[in-house]
């Protein structure tokens, strides 16, 4: 347990102090969520109707930034050797990777989303439908993005392969997310989209620890 | 599983395969060949008039489509369970015409959609799953490709497809609870008339058929050319 907080506390360090983790992605969404009305025009009903899809949209994608080094740094300067001959099995090592990037990207990002919300004029409720989406659902984001990290570990040029492995995957991510906060503007309840969200993520952070741990093994030449 | 291990030797595959393709493929030109008769041949539908000619080559497709990544995966637990090289070869061999196979439903089914709902594509649940399963596919290859190490690249290949395996399921039901247009299945359920079910039932033979003799042939020309290059090597040597 020590060694999974450890490497936990160590990842998040990394990522707030490198530049490269919570404060890029956190750009990069608000930058999307500018440009989107630049391109659709100010209306703000028609900002209102398209918020929960455009936002989920762009934090996923914001979130995939910063996904291809989740193991590459390691695996580039050796640690990710010494970490594998810990007495951590490498699926907790996974899972621990997993955490710290939810910590240092998703929940920042679910964080700022009310932010953006106001900007697309989304209605109170269902902007805290959307925040509660992004909170239950990018953990899952992390952990099928994992997967995609440790596949392309290797790879120089492994982050443009990783969006095209991973976005087809997380396409229930974004219609349950997104259509939580479209059904709350309908007025329905969200309970269901928010439950098969939840059931998604549980099932993503459950079964990717394996498939990641398999695939560092494999690219450590175990 | 015997049966299996004893044709995962390339030796006992070249041999087996040699004797079966002919049959297979002379099986494919005869189903499609006879589906396409008795499809041409068949009456109008009295509401889609000729278009449900399309319905002969879009079924069939999109079947496969899905049959096919059934069997990539299927080879990719063989390969990540027991390691026999040829199912890493007949995986990746599978992969494109997979994609061919989702690319032909797409542009038949967007093509149907035309007369049928008034226009190219309508975001249905089944066209966009496919749409998916397409990037998936492609996904899928493109890994391969990245990866120089072959053993390395076949593994990571293996465990993608095994990730996408227990993911399309959940993608096919995310995307029909979010949305559906699409007319459900009728052949099961009967709904299809005896004119139009025997030329569907025999190009759906014929299009399994065509994908098993142009996947032995890829798998056989993938041998052949590892065997080319291990000779090469030797003769540099």
């Amino acid at each position: 347990m020590r060694a999974f907080t450890t490497l936990l506390l160590r990842d998040i360090k990394l990522a707030a102090r490198s530049g490269g983790g919570a404060a890029l992605a956190l750009s990069f969404f608000a930058l999307v969520a500018t440009l989107v009305p630049l391109g659709v025009g100010p209306d703000l009903r028609l900002l209102a109707r398209m918020a929960g899809g455009v936002l989920w949209v762009a934090a996923v994608l914001a979130a995939l930034l910063s996904l291809d080094r989740l193991f590459q740094g390691d695996f580039e300067d050796g640690s990710l050797d010494l970490i594998a001959l810990s007495p951590l099995p490498l699926e907790l090592t996974a899972l621990a990777k997993i955490a710290a990037h939810w910590l240092s990207t998703g929940l920042p990002l679910a964080l700022l989303s009310p932010l953006l919300a106001l900007l697309f004029n989304l209605a109170p409720p269902a902007t805290l439908i959307l925040f509660v989406s992004l909170l239950i659902g990018t953990p899952a984001v992390s952990a099928v993005g994992a997967i995609g990290a440790s596949l392309t570990l290797s790879l120089k040029r492994g982050g443009l392969i990783l969006p095209l492995i991973i976005l087809p995957l997380l396409a229930p991510v974004v219609i349950f997310g997104a259509g939580a906060v479209a059904l709350s503007l309908d007025g329905l309840g969200a309970g269901n989209a928010l439950g098969l969200l939840a059931a998604f993520a549980f099932a993503a952070m459950l079964l990717s620890p394996f498939a990641a741990a398999a695939s560092v093994r494999l690219n450590l030449g175990g | 599983m015997n049966f299996l291990f004893r044709y995962a030797n390339p030796h006992h595959f070249m041999r087996l395969s040699g004797a079966v393709l002919p049959f297979t493929a002379i099986a494919a030109l005869l189903c499609l060949g006879a589906g396409f008769y008795l499809g041409f041949s068949a009456p109008p539908d009295y509401q889609q008039g000729r278009t449900v000619l399309l319905m002969f080559i879009h079924v069939p497709a999109a079947t496969m489509a899905m049959g096919v990544y059934g069997a990539l995966a299927f080879c990719s637990l063989l390969s990540l369970v027991w390691r026999h090289p040829l199912s890493d070869t007949a995986a990746r061999a599978a992969a494109p015409l997979g994609a061919l196979f989702t690319a032909l439903g797409l542009v038949t089914g967007s093509l149907w959609g035309k007369p049928m709902w008034g226009t190219y594509w309508v975001w249905d649940a089944r066209l966009t799953s496919f749409l998916l399963l397409l990037f998936v596919y492609i996904g899928y290859m493109a890994l391969w490709n990245a990866i120089e190490d072959e053993v390395r690249a076949a593994r990571a290949a293996a465990i993608l497809a095994l990730v996408g395996a227990v993911n399309i399921p959940i993608i096919k039901f995310s995307v029909e609870w979010w949305n559906t247009l699409h007319q459900g299945e009728s052949i099961v359920s009967g709904k299809l008339a005896p004119v139009f079910l025997a030329p569907l039932l025999l190009m759906m033979a014929g299009y399994a058929f065509l994908f098993v003799s142009l996947w032995m042939i890829r798998i056989r020309t993938a041998i052949l050319e590892r065997r080319a290059r291990n000779l090469m090597q030797a003769g540099a040597r």
